[in-house]
């Protein structure tokens, strides 16, 4: 076993984030949503917990929703990663804003980032989902302020003005 | 205190027998990682104790679902989400199905895996009883050589498994003869995502001529690893499901199981619902089993 510190060096690493070709130089076993937030300097990820159960972190890697804290960097060599500041292009982005604003979805913000991205993945998958489909969707993304009901709220309306469009 | 990754060594050899090389050169030394929703935890929190990490994600040998007209073989690396989304898997064989839909989140089910969970050995693995009962067998991989062996026997204590320092689990078959069988499956637990279980089970059974002619019963979270419940099973095999014998069997299980009590919940509390849910399960196969 190697003694900490020792011949343990910072590798390149590449990928597309938000549709942009990046490198990062990190070591291996850095954390994604470090390299994100501190290298990358996209801070919409934000550590919750920090132990993949409350899904802030969340972001997208090759279309799959992940928890980027439970990810080293080096697992994302060559992928291609959305974090939340890639989103506003995104078809679903301004209902699910205006959804969000309209039903109190969202209010210290720090869970936001990743519900949305849960709600993207969800909505992708099942552009028409039950009540069920979106408490399923959303279960790994904990939020300490609404009480749930005006996101799954906000994540229904957003889905029929979507499909009504 | 928070690990210092400047400490740890992350290498990806990028396909199989590069990976059992380097295990077989430094045998336990290298801690294989795949999904990482369990390393990385311990990792996160200082509590790692090993240095050197082996990539196991993105290995195409370990992602595949293979289905024969007997078996179908998941490989080790397949995550949650794949099994659930695999047609043979979801139709034959539920259990394993609805463990994947009940085990963390949307996200770790798209990062954890099989092979992951059956490694880290935990006895409060959601997977696990529904592979006891479908006599799951592991493939284990080497530079030596690889040797088959049925699930039941992998586990041989708490956290404590049979893989050897230089083993890798590469694939698990399960046998298609299930598929005709009353299938029932409950976790206990505070909530199903993100939550581990008080208690999980997974049952199977089959009825003929109005008596038990198959039954198969295994449970997490009651004992140092998962177990079958073997005595529950004699006791059921042969014989009319009647309300005088879910009672007996629903205070016997509770004495061949060993619960203990800790931060999720109390060894009484597991025995009670353990009987519980046999019973529970016992009503399902009385209410289902007849008409098949």
């Amino acid at each position: 076993m190697n003694s900490p510190g020792e011949n343990i060096a910072k590798c390149d690493f590449s990928f597309t984030v938000n549709g942009v070709p990046k490198k990062a130089l990190a070591y291996p076993m850095e954390r994604l949503l470090d390299v994100l937030r501190n290298e990358l300097e996209l801070t919409g990820a934000k550590e919750g917990c920090g132990e993949g159960e409350c899904g802030s972190c969340s972001i997208l890697i090759d279309g799959m929703l992940v928890n980027s804290c439970l990810v080293p960097v080096a697992q994302a060599n060559g992928a291609s990663i959305v974090t939340i500041e890639g989103m506003s292009a995104h078809a679903l982005m301004k209902p699910l804003q205006e959804a969000f604003l309209e039903c109190g979805g969202a209010q210290c913000g720090i869970c936001t980032p990743g519900m949305i991205l849960a709600a993207v993945h969800l909505l992708e998958k099942k552009p028409e989902p039950a009540l069920s489909d979106i408490q399923e969707g959303l279960a790994g993304n904990l939020c300490r302020c609404t009480g749930y009901m005006q996101i799954f709220e906000a994540v229904a309306k957003a889905a029929r003005q979507r499909v009504a469009r | 205190m928070r690990a210092d990754p400047a400490d740890y060594k992350l290498v990806s050899p990028g396909n199989l027998n590069a990976v059992l090389s380097l295990l077989a050169s430094e045998p336990s030394q290298w801690l294989p990682v795949a999904g990482g929703t369990d390393v990385m935890v311990l990792y996160s929190a200082g509590k790692l104790p090993n240095r050197q990490l082996l990539n196991l994600w993105n290995i195409p040998e370990l992602r595949q679902i293979e289905a024969s007209p007997d078996s179908v073989r998941i490989g080790a690396a397949c995550t949650y989400t794949a099994l659930r989304n695999h047609e043979i898997v979801s139709r034959e064989f539920p259990l394993l199905a609805t463990a994947a839909s009940w085990t963390g989140g949307i996200a770790n089910q798209n990062r954890g895996t099989l092979g992951g969970n059956i490694a880290n050995a935990s006895p409060a693995a959601d997977s696990l009883p529904a592979l006891l009962v479908y006599d799951a067998e592991l493939t284990l991989i080497s530079v030596r050589g690889e040797r088959r062996l049925a699930y039941r026997t992998f586990h041989t204590g708490y956290k404590k498994t049979v893989l050897a320092a230089d083993e890798l689990i590469r694939d698990i078959s399960l046998p298609r003869r299930f598929s005709e069988y009353v299938s029932y499956a409950r976790k206990v637990g505070a909530r199903n995502a993100q939550a581990i279980s008080k208690v999980c089970l997974a049952a199977l059974g089959q009825l003929a001529g109005g008596t038990i002619r198959d039954v198969r019963l295994a449970l997490g979270s009651v004992a140092p690893t998962p177990m079958r419940l073997p005595e529950t099973e004699r006791e059921l095999t042969g014989k009319k499901i009647e309300p005088s014998l879910v009672e007996t069997v629903r205070k016997n299980v509770t004495k061949e199981i060993r619960p203990i009590d800790d931060i999720r919940s109390t060894s009484r509390y597991r025995g009670a619902v353990a009987g519980n849910l046999v019973a529970e399960f016992l009503s399902k196969l009385a209410a289902e089993g007849a008409n098949t």
